[in-house]
Order: C-alpha cells, then sequence, then structure tokens
C-alpha cells in the first residue's frame, strides 16, 4: 500500500499557532474576573479534623466564602482513575474519595477552600486558617511493607491491613523445578522510588452556570469521564455538567485522574454558579494531585547452566498512597507482564497494592512498566552476569519468542522484534566494539555501555472497555473537520488522525481539520488518552467513520454524475471513474452540489463509534553509554539509543518526539528524580522545582529515536503504542551501564550521588583513608 | 501578584537609607529571586520593601583608586560573568556566579543580594571567602567595610545594620594580584540547581612555580555560613607543588569544615565530595597559574 | 494600608505603553491581564522553569519573579512581539516548527524567547553552550533534542554557515575521546 499521508512527516496542526504564542490554554481562556479558589490542606500525615474556625480568615478583605469538610452535608464518595465506568459493580474503580474530608489521610489531603477575589487575599486567608485547624493527629505510615502489619495504622475500613488488592500467578510447579540439579540461583531487591509527572502546565480549571448546568472547563485528558465522575461525586445527574477540554500543556497521566473539577464545580454551585477558578500552583501539584507508584519488587530466578530459566518467583509491594486512584491497575499490569517478556514455565508471582499516608499514587506514563522494567532488567542483566554470559545475548536467548500467543489478551508478537530492535540499537550506538573498549577499565573515571528492554501492551482490551468514536462533518469546499474522543494533550493525536482521514478520502491533510478542544455537548463519545492507546483505537474509528462519509460522497457523486457507486472512487480530491481514471467532479464541487441542490439536499457527515477488541504488543529496547567519575560519584550520559517497534510509523517526526520525550523522563528516573517526605511528620519535604530534580537540558545528551516498523496486523492503521513505552527501559539500561563501567550494580532509583556514594564505599570503590570503618569521619 | 503591604520605591542610595529610616520594618528589595519567592511562600508575606532594583550606580565594575576592584552590589551574575574587569583579574568569580541556577536566575541575581541573604549554598560566597573580598555598607552613618568573614555572622544573619544598605563588593589588590583560581559546584543537576557543596581554590606560586606563596580555599554548605579552612592553606603555603602535599591538603579541609546532615545530602557525602574537589580546584588552580605538578 | 498603584511607562513588542499597575503585580501578571499578552504562561512562579521567560533591555528573564513597577524605561518582548505585522514568523518561530520542537506548547513560549536572543547575539556557541543558555527552561515533553536542533540550526543559519545548519540532523551519537572529571 502507498501512502501519500500515513507515514510522512507531516507538520502538527497546532505547531504554527503554538510558535506564534496564541495557542488558548486553560488559564488563558478564563475571565479574568473569575473568583479564585485555594484549597485548604491538611498539615497532618493521619488524623482528624476535629474543627475549622474560619471567623478570622473570614474577616481578610477580599475573602468571598470559606469552605470546608463540614460543609460536605451529604458524602457522595466518589472514584477519580480515568477509566471507562463499568456497568459493572465489580468492575468498578473503588469510590474512596470526598470532595473535601474531615478524616485526612496523608499531608496535603483536601480539607476545606477559600474562595476570594484575588490571589493575595486567597494565600492570606488560606494561611489564617492553616493555623485555626484542630486536629486529632493519629500515627502514620509511609512504606508499604510497614502498613501491612499488623497493628499499623489502618487507611480506609473496608481494607484491612492496608492491602487494597493481592492477586497472586502461578504457571507450572516452582517448588518441583527447582529440585533440577545444576541450577544457579538468582535473586534481588529492586526499589523503585515515587515521582511526578511535571507537566509544564500545573493542573487547572474553572466553572460557571450557564443554562441551569455547571460548565466546567479543565486541562485533562478524560473530558468524558470527567463529566460522569463530577456527577458522581456530587450526586447529580451527569448531564447536568458540560465539560470543555481546551489545548493542555501536558498530562503523562495525572491528567487521566479527576482532581478537582468536582471541588470547583461544587463551589461554583454553592455560589449561585458564579465563576470561579482552581489553578493549582506547582508546590500543590507536586503532592495534592497524583504521582507515580513507588513498587518495591523481589525476584528470584533459577538458571540452568545453558542460561535458560528452570523457575522464577516475584513479589512486589506496591505503594499506592492514601486512596485508591487507578487501585490495582498498575501493580496488576507489571505482574501480568512477568512471565510474558522472559517466559518461563514455572513461576510463582503475588503482588500486593497497598495503602499508605503519602501522596496519592495513580497513572503516570508507564504505567508501573517503568518499575517493573527497571527490576526486571535489573535481574535480567544480574542472571546474565551470574551465567556469565554477555547480557544481550542472554536476553536474545530468552525473551518472548516470535509466535508467542497470550491467551487473555490475545496477543501475538508477529514479529522479531526484539532482535530487530537490538540489531538497530546496537548498530547506531556501536554496542560491540564499545563493550571491547571499556572492558577492564581501572581509574577513576570509566565508561560502560548496556542495554535493556520492556515489555508494553498497547490498549486496554480486555481488561476494560475499549471504545473510540468519530465524527466527520465535510464543509463546502469538500474540507472536513473531525472530532474524537481521544484527546490531544501535545502528543500530536489529532495530526495523526488527520493524517488518516487524509489518506482514507484522498483528500489533502490541510483539508482535514482537528477540533481540537473538547466539548462533552459536542464531542463524541470517548474515554480519553492513556495507556498509549490513542493512535491504536482511534484509528478504527477514524477508519470506519471515514468510510461511511466516503460511502456517502460517492453516493452522492453518483446524483451529479450519474456514474454507478461501484465504478466511482475518490481520489486526490476529485471524484474519479474507475472504469477509465477520468475525472469527473472535485470533491469541493460535489460537496457544494450536495449541499445546495434543490433535488435531496443533504450535509455531508458520517459518526460512528467502534468497540475494540483486541490489542497488540509494542517492544523495543534502549542502549545507555555512560561514564562515571567515581570519587565524585557522579554519571554522565554520554550517548543513548531508544529503538521501537510501534507497528507503522502515522508521522516520524510526532514519533520520535513522543521516543525523545519519554527517553527524558526515564534520565530523570533514573538519575535524580524523587520525592521524599519526612519520616517524622509525613511531610513533603521537596515539593517544589527547585528541590525536586527534574532533568535540566545540561543533564541531557542528545536523545535517537530509531524505528522498526513491523506492520501490526491488528490494527486499522498497522500502528501500535508508542506514547508511554519510551520511558520504560531508560532507567535499566543506565543501571546496567554503571554497572558495566564500575562492577557496581545498583538496586535502587534514583542513580543519585547519594545512592552511588552509599554504593561505591561499600563496594570498596570510594576508600576514604580519613573515614574509619564504620563509615563515620574522622573527628 | 505579590503579598506586599508596601513597596518604597528607592530613587538613590540616600533616599534608600531614608526610606529605611522612615519605615524600620521594611525590607530591602533587590533582585527579588530570593524575597519574592520568600513572600510567595508565605515566610515573608506581608511586608514592607524598599526596593533599590532601579539604582543603576549600584552596577558595575570598576577598579577603583586604592586599585581594588569593586563590583556594585547590584550587578547581576550575567553582567559580572561578561565583565572584562572580572575576567582578567578574578575569571573564577564570573566562573562561579555563572553556576547560579539558570541564565534567567543569573540575569536578576545580583551579588549584593547573593551576600547579603547570608545563605551558605550562594555560588558566589566561597569565592568571595576565598579571595578575602571586603563589603561595603552605606548607612545613615557614612560607608563602612566589613571583611566578608566579619560580614556573615551565623545562617541567613549578616552584619546590615538598620537602614544599612550594601553597596559595593571589593576585592583588594593584594588579594588578587597574580592570583589563580577555580571553583567545583557540586549539585545534583548540572543547571537549576543550589550547591549541595561548593569549593573555590586560588593560589599564588612563586615566580620559578614550583612552590605555593599562597593558597586560599573557601567552601559553601560546608558549615552554617560560607566557610574556610585555615589549616589547610596555613599546610600548603610556602610547600613544594607535588602530589603528596596536594593530597595532604585536600584531607586536612575536614579540619576546619563542618558540614551538616540534612535531607538534600549526608554529612558523609558532602566531608567526602569536600575533599575530593579541593584536590581537583587545587590542580585546576595550580595549572591556570601556570605550575606544574611534580609526581 | 489601601492598594498602592504606579503609572509603568514602557516598550512592550516595540510599542510604547503606559499602564497603570498594583505595585504587588508581577510583570507576567501585568503582560497577561493587563495587555492579553497570554504566550507568557505561568508554570512555577518561582523562577525555576522558565515558562514566563520574556526579553527585557536584550536578556532574558523570569518576569513571574520580576515586578511589574521594575518595566519603568524597559523595552520588552513577548512571544507576540516576534510575529511580524502581517503575521509572518521569524525563522526560530519557523525552525521550532520545521524540526518538531513543539509538543504540549506550554514552555515553547519562553523556550523561543532565549532562542531568539541567542540566535541574534551574531555569536557561534558550541553545542555545550547551547545547552547552558537554554537551561533556564524545563520541558518535559520534548527531552529537549529538538528544540536544541531547532537552535542550533538557526544559530547557524544567522551566521551565514547553511551548510552547516544542514548537517545538523537527527541522530547524534557523540565521540568523546578524553576523560570527562567533574570540575
Amino acid at each position: 500500500m502507498s501512502n501519500k499521508y500515513i507515514g510522512k512527516a507531516v507538520t502538527r496542526h497546532d505547531a504554527h499557532d503554538k510558535a506564534m504564542g496564541r495557542i488558548k490554554y486553560t488559564d488563558d481562556m478564563c475571565d479574568k474576573g473569575a473568583l479564585v479558589i485555594r484549597v485548604l490542606h491538611s498539615t497532618v500525615a493521619n488524623g482528624i479534623v476535629k474543627s475549622i474556625d474560619t471567623s478570622e480568615a473570614e474577616k481578610v478583605p477580599g475573602v468571598v466564602r470559606i469552605f470546608t469538610c463540614f460543609d460536605i452535608k451529604e458524602k457522595h464518595y466518589y472514584p477519580t482513575a480515568g477509566h471507562p465506568w463499568s456497568t459493572d459493580p465489580s468492575h468498578q474503580d473503588i469510590a474512596d474519595r470526598l470532595i473535601m474530608t474531615d478524616r485526612p489521610l496523608f499531608y496535603g489531603d483536601d480539607i476545606g477552600a477559600v474562595v476570594a477575589e484575588d490571589e493575595v487575599a486567597a494565600s492570606q486567608a488560606l494561611r489564617i486558617l492553616e493555623k485555626s485547624v484542630e486536629y486529632e493527629e493519629l500515627p502514620f505510615v509511609l512504606d508499604a511493607q510497614e502498613a501491612m502489619k499488623e497493628g499499623a495504622p489502618q487507611l480506609h475500613e473496608k481494607y484491612p491491613n492496608n492491602v487494597l488488592a493481592h492477586t497472586e500467578i502461578h504457571m507450572g510447579s516452582v517448588e518441583e523445578a527447582i529440585k533440577e540439579p545444576g541450577l544457579t540461583k538468582v535473586e534481588g531487591w529492586y526499589e523503585t522510588q515515587p515521582v511526578q509527572h511535571c507537566h509544564i502546565e500545573n493542573f487547572i480549571c474553572y466553572a460557571y452556570g450557564e443554562g441551569g448546568r455547571t460548565v466546567v472547563v479543565t486541562s485533562t485528558q478524560i473530558p468524558h469521564i470527567v463529566r460522569r465522575v463530577i456527577g458522581q461525586a456530587l450526586g447529580m445527574d451527569w448531564g447536568k455538567f458540560r465539560v470543555i477540554k481546551p489545548y493542555v500543556g501536558g498530562g503523562f497521566g495525572n491528567k487521566q485522574d479527576v482532581l478537582y473539577e468536582p471541588l470547583c464545580a461544587w463551589i461554583s454551585i454553592q455560589l449561585g454558579g458564579r465563576l470561579v477558578k482552581l489553578d493549582v500552583p506547582r508546590e500543590e501539584t507536586f503532592i495534592s494531585n497524583r504521582i507515580r507508584h513507588a513498587i518495591r519488587y523481589h525476584i528470584t530466578s533459577w538458571m540452568r547452566p545453558d542460561g535458560s530459566f528452570a523457575a522464577r518467583t516475584i513479589k512486589a509491594w506496591c505503594n499506592n498512597g492514601a486512596y485508591s486512584s487507578h487501585g490495582h491497575a498498575i501493580a496488576a499490569k507489571g505482574l501480568n507482564a512477568f512471565p510474558q517478556l522472559y517466559p518461563c514455565d514455572n513461576i510463582d508471582g503475588e503482588t500486593w497494592t497497598v495503602y499508605t499516608n503519602r501522596s496519592v499514587a495513580g497513572a503516570m506514563r508507564g504505567y508501573g512498566m517503568p518499575q517493573a522494567s527497571y527490576a526486571f532488567e535489573c535481574h535480567a542483566e544480574d542472571c546474565a552476569r551470574a551465567m556469565k554470559m554477555d547480557p544481550l545475548e542472554f536476553r536474545r536467548k530468552n525473551l518472548m519468542p516470535v509466535g508467542y500467543y497470550h491467551a487473555f489478551s490475545k496477543n501475538e508478537l508477529y514479529s522479531d522484534t526484539f532482535n530487530q530492535c537490538f540489531d538497530k540499537g546496537a548498530e547506531i550506538i556501536g554496542y560491540y566494539d564499545k563493550v571491547e573498549k571499556y572492558k577492564n577499565q581501572t581509574g577513576d573515571i570509566r565508561r560502560g555501555i548496556a542495554v535493556s528492554t520492556f515489555w508494553y501492551n498497547t490498549a486496554v482490551y480486555p481488561i476494560a472497555l475499549e471504545t473510540s468514536s468519530c465524527r466527520i462533518v465535510m464543509n463546502q469546499d469538500g474540507s472536513v473537520q473531525f472530532q474524537l474522543g481521544e484527546t490531544e494533550i501535545g502528543q500530536g493525536a489529532d495530526t495523526a488522525a488527520a493524517q488518516m482521514i487524509a489518506e482514507e478520502l484522498s483528500i489533502p491533510v490541510d483539508m482535514v481539520h482537528p477540533v481540537s478542544c473538547q466539548d462533552t455537548d459536542i464531542t463524541p463519545f470517548g474515554t480519553g488518552v492513556y495507556a498509549s492507546r490513542g493512535t491504536y483505537t482511534l484509528g478504527f474509528s477514524v477508519r470506519q467513520t471515514a468510510l461511511l462519509l466516503k460511502e456517502k460522497v460517492l453516493e452522492a457523486a453518483h446524483q451529479f454524475t450519474r456514474m454507478p457507486v461501484y465504478n466511482l472512487d475518490l481520489v486526490d480530491g476529485k471524484i474519479v471513474r474507475t472504469t477509465d481514471g477520468r475525472e469527473l467532479m472535485t470533491i469541493g464541487e460535489l460537496a457544494l452540489s450536495k449541499l445546495y441542490t434543490t433535488d435531496g439536499s443533504q450535509h455531508l457527515t458520517a459518526e460512528s463509534t467502534y468497540q475494540i477488541k483486541s490489542n497488540a504488543y509494542s517492544f523495543g529496547c534502549c542502549f545507555a553509554e555512560v561514564e562515571v567519575d567515581i570519587p565524585m560519584c557522579r554519571v554522565r550520559l554520554l550517548n543513548i539509543v531508544n529503538v521501537h517497534d510501534c507497528g507503522q510509523v502515522i508521522n516520524p517526526i510526532l514519533a520520535s518526539g513522543q521516543v525523545h520525550g519519554g527517553m527524558s523522563m526515564g534520565i530523570g528516573y533514573a538519575l535524580s528524580e524523587k520525592l521524599m517526605w519526612d519520616e517524622k511528620t509525613g511531610r513533603p519535604l521537596n515539593n517544589n522545582l527547585l528541590d525536586y530534580k527534574l532533568s535540566s537540558f545540561m543533564d541531557h545528551p542528545r536523545l535517537n529515536a530509531a524505528f522498526v516498523e513491523n506492520y501490526e496486523p491488528t490494527s486499522a492503521y498497522g500502528t501500535k503504542g508508542l506514547g508511554e513505552p519510551p520511558a520504560c527501559p531508560v532507567a535499566p539500561a543506565i543501571r546496567n551501564a554503571i554497572g558495566a563501567a564500575t562492577g557496581v550494580y545498583i538496586n535502587e532509583l534514583p542513580l543519585s550521588p547519594h545512592t552511588l556514594f552509599r554504593e561505591f564505599t561499600d563496594a570498596g570503590l570510594i576508600n576514604d583513608p580519613w573515614r574509619n570503618e564504620q563509615g563515620k569521619e574522622s573527628k | 501578584m505579590y503579598d506586599i503591604k508596601a513597596l518604597y520605591e528607592a530613587e538613590s542610595v540616600q533616599d534608600a537609607i531614608r526610606l529605611l529610616q522612615e519605615h524600620p520594618e521594611a525590607q530591602i528589595l533587590a533582585g527579588g529571586s530570593d524575597v519574592l519567592v520568600q513572600i510567595r511562600e508565605g515566610r515573608r508575606a506581608g511586608v514592607e520593601l524598599v526596593s533599590i532594583y532601579m539604582l543603576d550606580e549600584l552596577r558595575g565594575v570598576s577598579i577603583d583608586e586604592e586599585e581594588n576592584i569593586r563590583i556594585g552590589s547590584l550587578t547581576s551574575f550575567s553582567h559580572i560573568t561578561k565583565d572584562p574587569i572580572i575576567q582578567k583579574y578574578i575569571n573564577v568569580l564570573g566562573e562561579a556566579v555563572d553556576m547560579v541556577g539558570g541564565p534567567q536566575i543569573r540575569a536578576i541575581g545580583t551579588i549584593g543580594g547573593n551576600t547579603c541573604n547570608g545563605v551558605t549554598s550562594a555560588d558566589s560566597a566561597s569565592t568571595l571567602m576565598a579571595w578575602d573580598a571586603i563589603i561595603e555598607l552605606t548607612g545613615p552613618e557614612g560607608v563602612r567595610r566589613v571583611p566578608i568573614k566579619d560580614f556573615y555572622i551565623k545562617a541567613k544573619v549578616v552584619d546590615i545594620r538598620p537602614a544599612e544598605i550594601q553597596t559595593a563588593i571589593l576585592i583588594p589588590k593584594e588579594s588578587y594580584d597574580r592570583c589563580f583560581g577555580h571553583y567545583i559546584k557540586y549539585s545534583m543537576r548540572n543547571a537549576l540547581d543550589i550547591a549541595t557543596t561548593g569549593c573555590s581554590v586560588n593560589v599564588r606560586l612563586s615566580d620559578d612555580k614550583k612552590t605555593f606563596e599562597r593558597v586560599r580555599i573557601g567552601y559553601g554548605v560546608a558549615a552554617p555560613i560560607p566557610c574556610r579552612a585555615y589549616t589547610a592553606e596555613a599546610f600548603l603555603n610556602g610547600k613544594e607543588i607535588n602530589d603528596e602535599n596536594i593530597k595532604k591538603f585536600a584531607e586536612t579541609v575536614l579540619e576546619d569544615i563542618n558540614p551538616r546532615d540534612s535531607w538534600r545530602a549526608g554529612k558523609a557525602l558532602r566531608q567526602h565530595i569536600s575533599v575530593v574537589m579541593a584536590e581537583r580546584a587545587l590542580r585546576e588552580s595550580i595549572r591556570l597559574a601556570g605550575g606544574v605538578v611534580n609526581e | 494600608m489601601s492598594k498602592q498603584y504606579k503609572v509603568v511607562h514602557c516598550t512592550i513588542n516595540g510599542k510604547e505603553v503606559e499602564q497603570i499597575v498594583d505595585v504587588r503585580a508581577s510583570l507576567t501578571d501585568m503582560l497577561r491581564n493587563d495587555f492579553r499578552l497570554t504566550s507568557v504562561k505561568k508554570g512555577c512562579e518561582v523562577g525555576e522553569c522558565g515558562a514566563c521567560t520574556v526579553i527585557i533591555d536584550g536578556e532574558g528573564f523570569n518576569s513571574c519573579i520580576y515586578l511589574a513597577v521594575w518595566a519603568e524605561g524597559k523595552e520588552i518582548w513577548t512571544l507576540e512581539g516576534l510575529t511580524g505585522p502581517g503575521g509572518e514568523l521569524s525563522d526560530i518561530q519557523q525552525a521550532f516548527i520545521d524540526e518538531g520542537a513543539i509538543q504540549c506548547g506550554f514552555c515553547t513560549p519562553g523556550f523561543i524567547m532565549t532562542s531568539w536572543e541567542i540566535v541574534n547575539s551574531g555569536k557561534e556557541y558550541s553545542d555545550d553552550e547551547l545547552r547552558k543558555l537554554l537551561s533556564g527552561h524545563l520541558c518535559r515533553c520534548t527531552g529537549y533534542e529538538n528544540i536544541f536542533r531547532a537552535v542550533k540550526k538557526t544559530m547557524l543559519r544567522h551566521l551565514g554557515k547553511f551548510e552547516e545548519a544542514e548537517k545538523v540532523n537527527s541522530q547524534g551519537i557523540a565521540d568523546y575521546p578524553e576523560p570527562m572529571p567533574f570540575m
């Protein structure tokens, strides 16, 4: 199939306006007369709000109203995850949140709100209010395994020992398999840290009353889900709300949760529909939105002398923070991946998702797989070393083989993806030469190179509903607008969809106009963007709808050309008679004629829903080359390459951009990012962009993105997931490269100077004569 | 919008002093990269401010009649780095302040603000300590000069009397003449960061480049205020340039520094890095001074 | 104390203006609210992310930690000012589009302003220098890769080095012959 638009580096539709600075994000659209909401957050990590004295704060000039958790008369607990709703209660997300609570479960929980005429008045009142809260403080717990112990503080009544969920997998018999003689046992603990999304546009929303309903404009990935959840949170009919999504300054999964939209809508309603804006400051974004789960893994493998796996076990403890958000889905994804990435006949696995008194963990680019990839790929490296095998050859030998079929998801590995990606990446970075070159180094500064891979699938079938809807409306000149439930949040979904429609209708891509800003009153239903599903899922509804429209266009063409539909086609914007290739009329002439004809006038439009019942593996790898300054405990990333098989690349420049962004997030995850809490108070320590070390321009080398394009047979356009996978393999590749350089393989993230200092000291690489054996200073 | 109770804009140094006398509660606002952030945090919310930011008379670098390098207190980091006098005589200061935050912070941040806030992590402070800078303060009683080691009193407290403002930082000729130095900033990322520890070394070598005539070493975040490692300096002054002496010097800094444990970094890491930095900064200073280390 | 206001005179995007401002306002507040120059973005409000960067008298500043009253007498440029009277884009804006340096677009205005200052400096910077000059901006979408390429290419074109600019490609494996101790 030769494509005109698919696979081409089409400029994203909004690039020009963004380069001019005239794109409107949520705050840019809000009238500056809006009242300002600031949220009153708990300053205890676990407790009961006994009282809030609002009298002093109310005296601050400019304060309009103060709401507290005691103003909630009916408690409507609601779920926040951006998952499709299920009409089956057993598949619904846990409803454990209130818009304000008198039972704060983490430092930063929402216990009240100030509404004021301006931000200064709001912040003045907030500071007074913070001192006017009387708490009964309760003991708190920050660690997942600690939280599971008898006697630990209990967060939610229905979940004894704070276990939100516990699942197991068993294949074959580990007990029997390990009796095989000659096995080598490799065992490790792997610890990942909590991090935050850090989209540069903080979460923001505003609400106002109109026509007896409440309109909420919000920076979200999931407008239709937001509408449903506002209804649930306020105990009102869902149709009472209209949710509008303008351009979004990044989401990365944080905006795949319902955040403050229900509170904002509720306050507007309390004030008779006045315009209220809730703009979350960066410091609060870190602690009162969502974060990435910290997951602790324990993996054991029993290896045969030939380097194959005889048996494997895995245990994982997933720190979910104080509320369920996405619940067990994140931990389960990692557990589900374990037997697939490195198949083995005998596997035991179990995982716990555990409530703790920390900020709430939710979706974040990779959805549990950056954590799992770290554990899996550290462990794979450790296994290869134990067996004295080249780590790359070890992976080639043990990874999921071509033809692998997964019965539950019905996923199949159709191509030799792993080897193709390895070969391509190894060539770009010069892997084999560098492995040789970096052998037997001594001295303070050493280099290393290594690889890692990951497991990913594209969408959420069969775990949850997969549905996509599309509407395409043709204008008088034959150009079209289209709307989708899959949201544009910066990743380029609209442009990819426009390329598909242009391809299908055979019209120039600049005649295909995305309606980028979604509105639940207008946009066809869709659940939003997450799970790297956008391009895959929207592809089905886009193609189906474009074909419907094409059918209507050709039927209309029959009226004006007298030719039978089966002898007509759309080619390069023309109605063409296929029997001789003659161009009969342009699409513009056709559209104009059909709309204004006095004989059966019709506006040409199509709309349809496609329910997706397939999923697709999306694999790749990362090669990292580092230089380690041992005395300085610092890592310099010299070169990095990610190779992905995301099926057919719809748009190479946008696809590369996705890979770069994921790699960048992976670099920060590997080397510097970590959210911290004070063990004594449960207070967050580094919830700002100075103390939270998001990697800067100077911490990045050139980022290399490469693709292996194996057309995905289940997909409408041969595509599969790409948004999240690039973030997954980076941290373990860097860890393995540091290990290759120094011999020190570190099982904890981030690989910051703090970690490196401890590990290099333990390994004897740092041996200060002035420090005594206990590691204490000399004086 | 900042929670500022009142803003008084000074039109001259004398006007600033008058405003500070009239409004004894008011705090001085220079570039604002610390003060405004603290107002937003709430730590300084509701303050009265005397803004001296528009006082161009406090900007610029010159050599005064006594041959001191005179740096106006409001000179921004970016302008210090670009200044030819700085580049010629004390390039290390230009390099050090070129590591503050990012470029936009270096455009607004002033060297006066960096010292007056009294924080130990200030990137200019260790170098100014190591070059025995003199702080010039102007107040109702006139001008006084304070050696920088006396200017820092304790964490976040400096010797500024009521209604005084810092008007310049001076580097005496004795201090910069034939001196070459290097600053290492140790932080968790390569930009937009504060120092975990910073170390500034400078040397004056003998004419034959074989001996240390004078070595000075200043630290940030090795104590509650910027400090010197005088014991290490005393050890090395007059000694031959060789590997052994350099290593001994580096270890000796531990006699003088006292970094603390915090969630930002452990004491042991800071001590270790301080020693490594001392050695590396010294070696680089020797190289810049034209010396060679005998193995 | 009652609210305090001041009249500020300055040049914004080439046009002389005067504006009454609340003395508590930041320059970001003034540009966004009084002039509706909404390319000036709020990402952190403490000078860490660079999204609010504007050029003041030829130098990039975080307008969030710059008082509006300090704009007195200054020449200020925001992204809106880079577009010509007929809507023509400057070459650096076009390069951001062409190189795929824009994703969500929220950091873009600040980045373009700093880049504009760089490419108009008439200097040729090394790769490391470019990274340092651009390091006052955080971006979570692009990994800075395509931004780097857009700026480098435009810098070279400004210096008349068109062939070199075309050689700045999308793959970058670097070779470092010597160890690079952290100094």
